[in-house]
């Protein structure tokens, strides 16, 4: 009997430590793969052209700058829309909202992080694009603009339901003893509530600004997809093309082996290792931030 | 949803599940294939290829197989490139493309062991479209080409009205684009090297430029001829200055005078045979050639 429950322990053991190396050996894989067709592109294009700032490949122009900077601008434009709502949204839900107002958010803001983003992207091609056109005197509406207000669109559940998450699991006594120091439920929510969820909170940004930046349909229908270099502000008022539309459009008609289909892989690399980047510098923050609680509570 | 935020893990079992599902059928999808195509001399015809013509090939197929109940013909889209990939790769018995063939592609296909056979089976011309409420009617090829290289910004510079011009095309792997930018931009000159404007838009279907154009005074574009609806205002054309300017339509591109049309090619490998040759010989004839006609294409002249 004693026998038969470790074996059982044993087995069970494994399978979750084999599931949890799993996703090392999975982003290992993808990153080697990657490599390995993306890395060839450095021998067969120059620095020079790679860094250009045309992006022709049918002509054998593979300058990927304007394509960093159109993923930079929109993804940026995102941010700034999807944070703050998100955020916004999420204490609302959590420490202001009455119990029933509660439970037709929640499902609501989780019905939305279900929807297509195809979906998505057609309100924009045939309200979004249209109506920012006319309204800001534009040229076109396909802009980064549109992209950046979709994606935020699309950012938002994410970053609501896991910032709400992590508010709701920071414990009771904490808003009370804050209140019984006479604090105001605004003092609570901002000087208490929120450092106290903190790496959560940034934990839902990191997950929206990931989901952001690899989001590729929606992007691909209402940005323009025109390859220009985005680098003044001005540039979210003119079309742009994203590196994960790059990919998506051109991926299917690309000779298997050519220069062009590593250069796409390339982009692919670049993709991953900015948003490594960026969840790095996310975690060391939230990783230094609670190095610092533990010394103040020790 | 109950738990802590921190526990939060995108690789969890819950998720890596369904992409072991994924690649298992895929895996066995994979495996599958050469079993199918073995099956398919017998009653399957795959055709697969340029966007341009898909809808004409499913129209084809559909007609076809209700006078041939024995017969399966399954029609893909995915670009021209993608049909003649597949036919080197010998997944497809019917790869259509809206361009020829590439010397580059014909040696991939013979190094691979396939010899791609070429059939002319309709033509087409592109319209260059703009919005209704644009006064333009009427351009020469050089303009056009002026408009898509960048160098006039206005369309007050070719007689419009004071509006900044939006360019719109498709996207770079679709055979129409490399076909406009070949006989538009640079005028059918191989010496030229004229390149897209940089800011020119490059939208990812037909639907996105009629859309656009439809909603948009400042905007021009261009599609095939089969895909552009009466709402929008098709250009008259001339090929040179002084030169008449001409309307697309099925008599203009059939006497040629119409100056952006091309031939629509399905390729073979090796000279056709069996049901195969039966299709293509049907394609030919005037029954089908009718259909050609409906869809806004220019049927093939015996």
């Amino acid at each position: 009997m004693e026998k038969s429950l470790s074996w059982r322990e044993f087995i069970i053991t494994r399978l979750i430590q084999t599931s949890g190396y799993s996703a090392i050996l999975f982003v290992a894989l993808i990153f080697f793969f990657l490599l390995r067709e993306g890395l060839p592109t450095l021998g067969q294009v120059d620095a020079a052209s790679l860094l250009n700032i045309r992006w022709y490949p049918i002509e054998n122009y593979f300058g990927i700058l304007p394509l960093i900077t159109g993923s930079l601008i929109v993804t940026l434009g995102a941010a700034l829309i999807a944070v703050p709502f998100g955020i916004g949204t999420a204490v609302y839900i959590s420490e202001i909202a009455p119990r029933w107002m509660r439970e037709i958010l929640k499902p609501l803001v989780e019905l939305l992080g279900g929807l297509p983003s195809v979906v998505l992207g057609f309100l924009g091609i045939l309200v979004l694009a249209p109506f920012l056109r006319v309204f800001l005197d534009l040229p076109t509406g396909l802009t980064a603009l549109a992209g950046s207000l979709l994606l935020g669109g699309i950012a938002v559940p994410t970053v609501v339901s896991v910032a709400e998450d992590a508010l709701d699991s920071v414990p009771r006594a904490y808003r009370e003893g804050a209140w019984a120091l006479g604090a105001t439920r605004w003092q609570t929510i901002w000087r208490v509530t929120l450092p106290a969820a903190k790496s959560g909170v940034l934990t839902a940004v990191m997950l929206g600004v990931g989901r952001a930046i690899g989001e590729t349909m929606a992007v691909m229908m209402v940005t323009g997809n025109a390859p220009v270099l985005a680098l003044q502000p001005g540039s979210l008022f003119s079309p742009v093309r994203t590196m994960t539309a790059t990919i998506a459009a051109e991926m299917g008609e690309v000779a298997n082996g050519s220069t062009h289909y590593h250069v796409l892989f390339f982009i692919g690399m670049v993709l991953f290792i900015i948003s490594l980047v960026v969840n790095i510098i996310a975690s060391s923050v939230v990783f230094r931030s609670k190095k610092r609680a533990e010394r103040i509570l020790s | 949803m109950s738990g802590s935020a921190n526990d939060y893990n995108p690789f969890s079992m819950k998720h890596v599940f369904p992409l072991f599902l994924f690649l298992s059928l895929f895996i066995s999808s994979c495996a599958s294939n050469p079993a199918q195509a073995a099956a398919s001399s017998a009653h399957y015809i795959e055709n697969k290829g340029s966007d341009t013509i898909v809808n004409l090939a499913l129209a084809w197929a559909e007609k076809y197989q209700s006078s041939h109940s024995d017969i399966r013909i399954s029609v893909t889209g995915g670009g021209s490139g993608t049909g003649i990939a597949s036919l080197v790769n010998g997944t497809v018995d019917l790869a259509n493309a809206s361009r020829r063939i590439k010397d580059e592609e014909v040696a991939e296909a013979q190094s691979n062991g396939v010899e791609p056979v070429e059939h002319i089976i309709a033509r087409d011309a592109i319209a260059v479209v703009v919005n209704p409420n644009n006064p333009v009617n009427e351009l020469t090829l050089q303009q056009i080409s002026d408009i898509y290289s960048g160098k006039y910004l206005n369309w007050q510079e070719v007689g419009g009205e004071d509006r900044p011009i939006v360019r719109l095309s498709r996207e770079t792997n679709s055979g129409t684009h490399v076909y406009f930018l070949e006989t538009v931009l640079r005028l059918g000159s191989s010496e030229n090297k004229t390149l897209f404007s940089m800011d020119t838009l490059l939208l990812p279907s037909s639907e996105g430029i009629i859309s656009e154009v439809r909603d948009n005074p400042n905007a021009i574009g261009y599609d095939g001829l089969g895909y552009v609806p009466e709402d929008l205002k098709t250009i008259a054309i001339a090929n040179e200055e002084g030169g008449a300017y001409v309307l697309p339509s099925i008599e203009t591109v059939n006497d040629k005078s119409y100056a952006i049309a091309r031939d629509l090619y399905m390729y073979t490998d090796g000279e056709p045979a069996g049901i195969v040759k039966e299709y293509l010989d049907w394609i030919l004839s005037d029954e089908a050639q009718l259909i050609v006609a409906e869809l806004g294409f220019v049927p093939v002249l015996k």
